[in-house]
């Protein structure tokens, strides 16, 4: 299964331990999932694995988020002190010229989806880490710092999950602090590691989930957080934009919220279906912060966060089979997320909570497969919302930006949802490249070192932790194949929109090209994985506990 | 033998501190912390010490908040047999801490203790030294190499341009340099082992020593933002720059 960026993976001893559920992943779908289990059943030992150095170290999202699935899960959040303080106060959505700013007008009879009245702005993170105490009050046992490196696999069924070597250095060998990974056998696995997980993946192939689903389709968002003056500083206010930088054949826009003790969260998302390969998702993040609708905003602030993460934005057609054998998928990583209503955090929770209910069912049968998972999905308000919403996100790749928001106005105003058609999407991100040479270069702005930056300077911000002597956890599998259409037909496209400067097309001595990989600076947003144009690039886990440490206001 | 590391919760050494925008000092908030790296080399040569026969018991104390029993558990889960957490929210200087874990000593009576030369935080490297002073023990700083042998302690220390070796006689205090060993990973099930080994709490207010702090701090503030460069066309127009605005040529 999952390729290890240690070849020795397979053939050392392991240590085994056993549980009821072993869940890959400590985001919201994970631990709601680990939290739900032990409501259902206090008995049940379940254990969260989180790659990241700690719960929240590697979560990244806007987040205005929708509180109604946290009050399923814990009615009580209130008074448990989540961290939902910043009710959303004003709210806007701008269409961008290139100097100027249209607001949509009636936004909420409009576009229902962009109603966020009642809802919170929040840090993903921190609700994460908060998430993770309550999951340990109710007994969940939680591990950061290991990755699921591969699927345990007997008799074709899941049963359990292989955590990463720790202690191997860049050529494979075991230093005198190795320490193999353990077996962790479970009765059932949730998978819950967010878009483009690396064992979900792989759970996707093998088990051949994806044979009635379109291809999943995914944006890459990312992000910073300012620290404003309190003078400035608008608690709740929320604004969304389209339009420029952007092309007409290209999704994505920016947000901004205030929210927290003087804080703006920034970001930026560019669907990773775009076309041309000089497109740089880093810089048109950047560049947008100049336009005037956004400015002012950060006058007399520091930027003291970046970050960056793929998101799925696929939604209801390409949700894949959720079962296999053994085990379940949730959250991002089967494709949750609501891309009209911009939210995945209510999707995730809910999704973990209805896996949750059908493993724990599951475990009280002989069948390896939590079949009521689906049935209990479509009977939940998560499966109305996805079909409701499903027609958006393929209108504009079908038609582009200004008819596919008018399409969007018509189906939600209209049909409201309920079209007697489905668009599709017809293809996979990697896919949408059109060649170098006949797609117009973009001009973009150098960094003013102010409001605007450098990759270096960013990812410096991201608080990455990563021994420089492991084994390349980013994987090219043929190098050749990398000049021959990643050089020469699309001029490199990995070092624009590696957000983290990863990769840098070099050029030795004699004169040849290669493609030089600075695996110690990635921030795990997984793009490379979706976007390389022949899937010639494998994302695998690292050491457990490498990768950012975002720390709290993410 | 019984060997005493004294482990210290610091801002975790991957995050970029920050300061507080009132100037007061970095921001903690909400910052990851983890165990002072030099303190984990101490430890890892304790373990290594009690592996080897040399120690029968490793013991992990460390002083601060309440959340200060995360590290200890680390500390445990990385081998130590017990933990003692000398509980206070006081802001302490090394002499305080020096103090309190003479305290801790003339309670445990350990034949060595094993600690980090100093802590990345403050930067103070003093606390063994002081240690070692009120003790009335030798002390082997910046420790690259430590030997047991027949009652006393072989140190190799690491000092300006290359290597001095000590003899101690034992007790004495060991400072852990970074060259000293390579820290273990705490596995998962020692992890899980180490959420049910003894940590005692004490409260520092009850152990009659004086942790007034003697230093008060004036401002804290970060570093100057790095100037952009500029690339320049000619040998003589960097000379002239070197000249005018660096003012490192006459």
């Amino acid at each position: 299964m999952t390729q290890s960026p240690n070849d020795a993976q397979n053939t050392v001893e392991r240590e085994e331990m056993a549980f009821d559920v072993v869940i890959v992943g400590g985001g919201p779908a994970g631990l709601a999932a680990a939290i739900r289990l032990r409501q259902k059943n206090p008995t049940l030992g379940v254990c969260v694995l989180e790659k990241g150095s700690e719960i929240g170290a590697h979560i990244v999202s806007g987040a205005v988020i929708e509180p109604k699935a946290l009050t399923e899960l814990l009615p009580d959040w209130k008074e448990r002190g989540a961290p939902l303080k910043t009710p959303v106060s004003e709210e806007k959505l701008l269409y961008l010229t290139k100097q100027g700013s249209i607001p949509v007008p009636a936004l909420h009879l409009l576009m229902p989806q962009m109603d966020n009245r009642g809802n919170y702005v929040v840090s993903l993170g921190d609700l994460c880490r908060w998430l993770g105490q309550q999951a340990e009050l109710f007994g969940v046992e939680i591990y950061p710092g290991f990755t699921g490196a591969q699927l345990h696999i007997e008799d074709g069924c899941v049963c359990g999950v292989i955590t990463g070597d720790m202690g191997v250095d860049r050529d494979g060998n075991h230093k005198s602090e190795f320490m193999p990974g353990m077996i962790l056998r479970a009765r059932q696995v949730i998978l819950a590691e967010g878009a483009r997980g690396s064992l979900s993946q792989d759970v996707i192939s093998h088990y051949k989930l994806r044979e009635n689903a379109d291809p999943q389709t995914y944006g890459l968002g990312i992000k910073e957080v300012w620290e404003i003056p309190k003078e400035n500083h608008r608690p709740g206010f929320v604004q969304h934009s389209f339009g420029w930088p952007l092309d007409n054949h290209t999704y994505g826009g920016a947000f901004l919220y205030h929210f927290g003790e003087n804080l703006v969260s920034y970001g930026f998302v560019t669907a990773l279906d775009y076309r041309n390969p000089w497109l740089s998702p880093f810089e048109e993040m950047q560049r947008t912060k100049q336009h005037p609708a956004f400015r002012p905003h950060f006058e007399g602030g520091r930027r003291i966060i970046y970050g960056a993460r793929a998101l799925s934005e696929g939604g209801f057609q390409s949700l894949p089979k959720l079962t296999f054998p053994g085990g379940v998928l949730t959250g991002d990583c089967a494709g949750f997320l609501n891309m009209p209503k911009i939210k995945g955090t209510h999707t995730a929770l809910k999704s973990g909570m209805i896996a949750a209910d059908a493993v724990s069912e599951a475990l009280r049968s002989t069948n390896p497969e939590a079949q009521t998972y689906q049935e209990r999905l479509q009977n939940s308000w998560l499966w109305s919302e996805l079909y409701e919403a499903r027609n958006i996100r393929p209108s504009f790749s079908k038609w582009g930006m200004q008819l596919g928001a008018l399409y969007s106005g018509i189906d939600s105003m209209i049909f409201r949802g309920k079209a007697p058609w489905t668009l599709h999407h017809p293809h996979a991100d990697h896919q949408t490249l059109i060649s170098a040479k006949e797609a117009p270069k973009i001009d973009y702005p150098k960094p003013d070192g102010t409001l605007t930056f450098d990759r270096t300077s960013s990812v410096y911000l991201s608080n990455l932790s990563h021994d420089d002597n492991q084994p390349v956890h980013l994987k090219l599998r043929d190098a050749a194949l990398w000049n021959e259409v990643n050089e020469a037909r699309f001029a490199s496209p990995e070092s624009r929109y590696c957000p983290a400067g990863v990769y840098e097309a070099n050029t030795r001595d004699n004169g040849e090209t290669y493609l030089q990989i600075n695996a110690q600076n990635c921030v795990h947003c997984k793009s490379c994985d979706i976007k390389d144009p022949t899937q010639n690039i494998r994302w695998c886990p690292p050491e457990g506990g490498s990768g950012p440490n975002y720390p709290s206001g993410m | 033998m019984k060997v005493l590391v004294p482990v210290k919760r610091v801002v975790d050494y991957n995050i970029k501190p920050r300061v507080a925008a009132d100037g007061s000092g970095v921001e903690t908030q909400g910052v990851k912390m983890s165990m002072n790296p030099f303190d984990e080399i101490a430890l890892e040569e304790a373990l290594r010490l009690r592996e080897k026969g040399h120690a029968q018991e490793v013991v992990a104390v460390s002083i601060g908040p309440q959340a200060a029993q995360d590290t200890l558990r680390t500390a445990m889960a990385m081998g130590a047999d017990r933990a003692i957490l000398i509980r206070t929210d006081a802001e302490l200087e090394p002499l305080a801490v020096a103090k309190l874990l003479q305290a801790v000593v003339e309670r445990e009576q350990p034949g060595l203790v094993s600690m980090g030369k100093q802590a990345i935080d403050d930067d103070m490297n003093a606390t063994g030294q002081i240690l070692a002073a009120k003790l009335g023990w030798p002390q082997g700083t910046f420790a690259s190499e430590v030997i047991i042998d027949n009652g006393s302690a072989i140190v190799s220390r690491e000092i300006d341009g290359g290597v001095e070796v000590v003899s101690l006689t034992l007790p004495a205090v060991i400072t852990a340099d970074l060259r000293l060993n390579e820290p273990r990973y705490a596995s998962l099930p020692n992890i899980m082992k180490a959420r049910k080994k003894p940590l005692e709490t004490i409260e520092a207010g009850s152990l009659d020593v004086d942790i007034a702090p003697r230093l008060k701090v004036v401002s804290v503030s970060e570093p100057p933002a790095r100037e952009a460069g500029v690339i320049v066309e000619s040998v003589e127009e960097l000379v002239n720059k070197l000249k005018t605005e660096a003012k490192v040529l006459p």
